[in-house]
């Protein structure tokens, strides 16, 4: 009975990819281990193996071929003694059994977004006229990286697999060959002792950019971010500076359960002594981690992974730099302000398409910067509006959408016709399982359903 | 094929095909986790084992059932050696509700108070200081149990190992440190990461002894862990057994290997590989038949292929789950 060979999926965002090249042909006879192909993700090249044992029958995908979806068959396998135009009569064993209340199996959570239909304001600080690039957030960190190193000899980058293997997240791409391993170095596991380090450095005068594989593992490093860099200046009486950057992904990427996923937006943005930048656009991305590496102060640069590999729109300029603590207002709207940051954006983008199309017209503010806070922006917008929500993927508690709604009411109260509204990720650690990490996600629902219950519409 | 030079002694016998038959079980079940991953029904992180199963299977051979372990992420093999099923493993690793956490956990996170295994620890290094505690514990209720910690040669450079280790011989706890050193942490090789590669000195100025053991070698494993265990049993304070291993596959899924050469890889899988030479020695020494090997296989694979199916047709959580066991 000829089985098939699925297309795999070989990270936690695939859903994806590229049939790079063929390593066995038809006819050939494999077993556990056999290496078949070479796949290409979105950021390595992957060899994938068999499991069963049999010989290869018809190669169903040509080698080259593009965007080949997770779970398409990619060959067929036949068993002892049947020959190439055996009839397929099962997936490969397990696939037969698909789970019961499964959607698709493991996709990222609202990944590969197209371009939003919404329209998206030009930054007012850019000049008129200036051309445009698309770019993925990834290489505008980079890109923001190599030209503040190439600027500067005191900038260095400093973490794990950030040199030779290129980033854990491949936004180190590239830096290795550029600025050689005196400046772009590869750390031990040991979060605590080189956050230490680059703190010290960083009262020398040196600039350090500490990149944390995921923010999860800062919490090895907590103290020193917060009792050694963002306390100094303050008890040293202003003589001490520790202009340092931490930066990596932060919160939930795809089903890394509750130890990898957490968002720490709340924490970071409680703490006086840093700045916290957590952008969403690419050229937000690009001109803001120039900004937080020519900061005199420690800078909290989070990232996240479910946005690295989205594309939008860079200006092209010789030193594009956005001021920390501006929020933007994506788009213009009557009815109901929406604040967010990060992801929340892409999931507000998506909302407010919906929204529209029924008659809600909507502003979206991107705070960019959780602190500073640019409330002033928010409250602006909220006298227009009288109406607002927050959204975000941290934990409610203190985070900073409540910041947001408890500043608004403080300073805006007699403009507002309905209490705030809030969207969150849910108050439980982070599961595991496809069905509940969906629902501890903010969701594109959510963000409707909290829009229509402030403007009184159902 | 050399004659055996004395009968094989049946008891022993036994054993030593059940300590082939472990280690082959977690090999094959970890090859169907790949694929199952490869279909999108495993999810997030899934860091695999092959390779270094000669580890687990020697400790618990040596361990008894006082005694608890602890380890990271790379965790399955662990789990099957200490008697954990593979349909609740395997269901853990699908998400879903008859996975040992219930589809809460994940990979990197399943533990069996009835097996005495703590976990499953998502976080390098954080486990070592758990495990130190849990040594403690034994001490505090004077049980006779040893805990045995596992972590890689990557973990062993964290602050928090050394802490443990100060107060564990300080406190004369009851605790063995098993460094599992594979070779790499992640992509970085011993060399990079470590200024001291030798991980059975790494307690020296503790005062810790340590001992180098091929883990590749089941027996050898099992006879270290033996002496280990008793040591640390008989009040003297903790030891460390650096396991010299390798692992095949990437870190995890979704690492394509790329900073070490093929051909090592392939090196050590045809001139150390734990389950072939074991297998091999089996049947000289006349304890084992090929046939009795095949057999072998056919079993394991069975129980891999039911896990499987349990594992995709349990159902998924039902969402209510998102909020129990948060606090009681
Ligand atoms: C505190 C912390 N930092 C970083 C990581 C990311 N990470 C996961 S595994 C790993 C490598 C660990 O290597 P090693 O201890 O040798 O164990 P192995 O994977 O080889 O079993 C890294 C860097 C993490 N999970 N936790
Ligand atoms: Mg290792």
């Amino acid at each position: 009975m000829a089985t098939q060979i699925l297309m795999p999926a070989l990270s936690p965002t695939m859903e994806e990819g590229k049939l790079a090249r063929w390593l066995v042909k038809e006819g050939d006879v494999v077993k556990s281990g056999t290496i078949l192909a070479e796949i290409e993700t979105d950021k390595a090249t992957m060899e994938f193996e068999a499991v069963d044992e049999g010989r290869i029958g018809k190669l169903l995908v040509a080698a080259g071929s593009e965007g080949v979806k997770v779970n398409a068959p990619i060959a067929t396998l036949l068993a002892d003694g049947e020959d190439a135009s055996a009839a397929v009569t099962s997936a490969a064993p397990a696939a037969k059994a698909e789970a019961p209340k499964t959607e698709t199996p493991a996709a990222a959570p609202t990944a590969a977004v197209a371009a939003p239909a919404v329209e998206i304001a030009n930054d007012p600080s850019l000049p008129a006229g200036t051309e445009m690039v698309p770019t993925t957030v990834r290489i505008a960190l980079r890109d923001a990286m190599a030209e503040e190193m190439r600027r500067d000899p005191d900038v260095f980058l400093m973490g794990e697999e950030v040199a030779q293997y290129q980033g854990a997240y491949k936004i180190s791409q590239g830096l290795l060959e550029e600025f050689g391993d005196k400046r772009v170095i590869d750390t031990p596991i040991t979060e605590h002792g080189f956050a230490g380090i680059g703190i010290g450095a960083a009262f020398d005068g040196l600039k350090p950019i500490v990149e944390f594989m995921t923010w999860n593992f800062a919490m090895q490093a907590m103290d020193q971010i917060i009792n050694s860099a963002a306390k100094t200046r303050y008890m040293s009486g202003g003589q001490m500076s520790c202009p340092i950057v931490f930066r990596g992904p932060n919160g939930a990427a795809a089903r890394v359960g509750a130890q990898h996923s957490q968002d720490y937006a709340n924490w970071y943005s409680s703490v006086p002594g840093l700045k916290v930048i957590a952008p969403y656009f690419a050229a937000d991305a690009k001109g803001l981690l120039k900004a937080a590496i020519r900061d005199p102060n420690p800078v909290i640069f989070l990232e996240h992974e479910i946005v690295y590999g989205r594309t939008f729109d860079v200006p092209k300029m010789d030193d594009f730099v956005l001021p920390i603590g501006k929020a933007r207002v994506v788009k213009e709207g009557k009815d109901v302000t929406i604040v967010s940051y990060s992801l929340g954006v892409g999931l507000t983008l998506e909302a407010v398409e919906k929204l529209e199309a029924e008659g809600i017209s909507c502003e979206i503010i991107d705070l960019r910067t959780l602190r500073p806070l640019d409330i002033d922006t928010v409250i602006a917008s909220v006298k227009k509006t009288n109406r607002i929500v927050t959204v975000e993927n941290c934990w409610p508690f203190g985070s900073p959408g409540t910041e947001v709604a408890s500043q608004v009411v403080a300073q805006a109260f007699d403009y507002l016709d309905a209490p705030p509204g809030k969207v969150t990720g849910k108050d439980v650690p982070m599961p595991y399982a496809n069905n509940l990490e969906k629902a501890a996600l903010a969701s594109v629902d959510d963000v409707i359903a909290a829009v229509k219950a402030v403007c009184y519409r159902s | 094929m050399p004659e055996p030079k004395t009968a094989p002694n049946i008891a022993n016998a036994e054993a030593l095909k059940k300590m082939y038959e472990d280690m082959l079980l977690i090999r094959r079940f970890e090859e169907r986790a790949g694929q199952l991953y490869g279909m999108g029904l495993i999810g997030g992180f899934c860091h695999l084992y092959i390779g270094q199963e000669a580890v687990i299977v020697g400790m618990q051979a040596a361990a008894t059932p006082k005694d608890q372990l602890i380890t990271a992420y790379r965790d399955h093999g662990h789990m099957l050696a200490c008697g954990m099923s593979a349909n609740g493993v395997m269901a853990e690793l699908t998400g879903r509700e008859g996975g040992y956490s219930r589809g809460k956990g994940g990979s990197m996170h399943m533990f069996s108070a009835d097996k005495k295994f703590y976990g499953g620890h998502g976080i390098v290094g954080a486990q070592v200081p758990l495990g130190t505690g849990l040594a403690f514990a034994n001490k505090y209720r004077g049980n006779d149990g040893v805990c045995m910690t596992y972590f890689g040669d990557g973990a062993a450079n964290q602050g928090q190992v050394y802490e443990s280790f100060n107060m564990a011989e300080l406190w004369k706890l009851p605790v063995v440190y098993i460094i599992e050193n594979n070779q790499y942490a992640m992509g970085t090789s011993v060399a990079r990461h470590s200024a001291l590669a030798d991980f059975s000195k790494r307690g020296v100025s503790f005062n810790i002894p340590g001992i180098q053991v091929d883990g590749m070698d089941v027996e050898a494993v099992e006879a270290a862990g033996k002496e280990a265990l008793s040591f640390a049993r008989s009040g003297k304070g903790p030891i460390i057994l650096e396991m010299k291993t390798y692992r095949y596959r990437g870190h995890s899924m979704s690492d394509p290997a790329k900073y070490r050469p093929k051909e090592e890889a392939a090196e050590v899988r045809e001139k150390r590989d734990p389950i072939d030479h074991f297998g091999q020695k089996l049947i000289q020494r006349g304890v084992a038949t090929e046939n009795d090997l095949k057999e072998i296989d056919t079993r394991v694979k069975q129980v891999v292929i039911e896990s499987a199916d349990f594992a995709t047709t349990s159902p998924e959580p039902a969402l209510a789950e998102l909020y129990t066991d948060i606090v009681i």
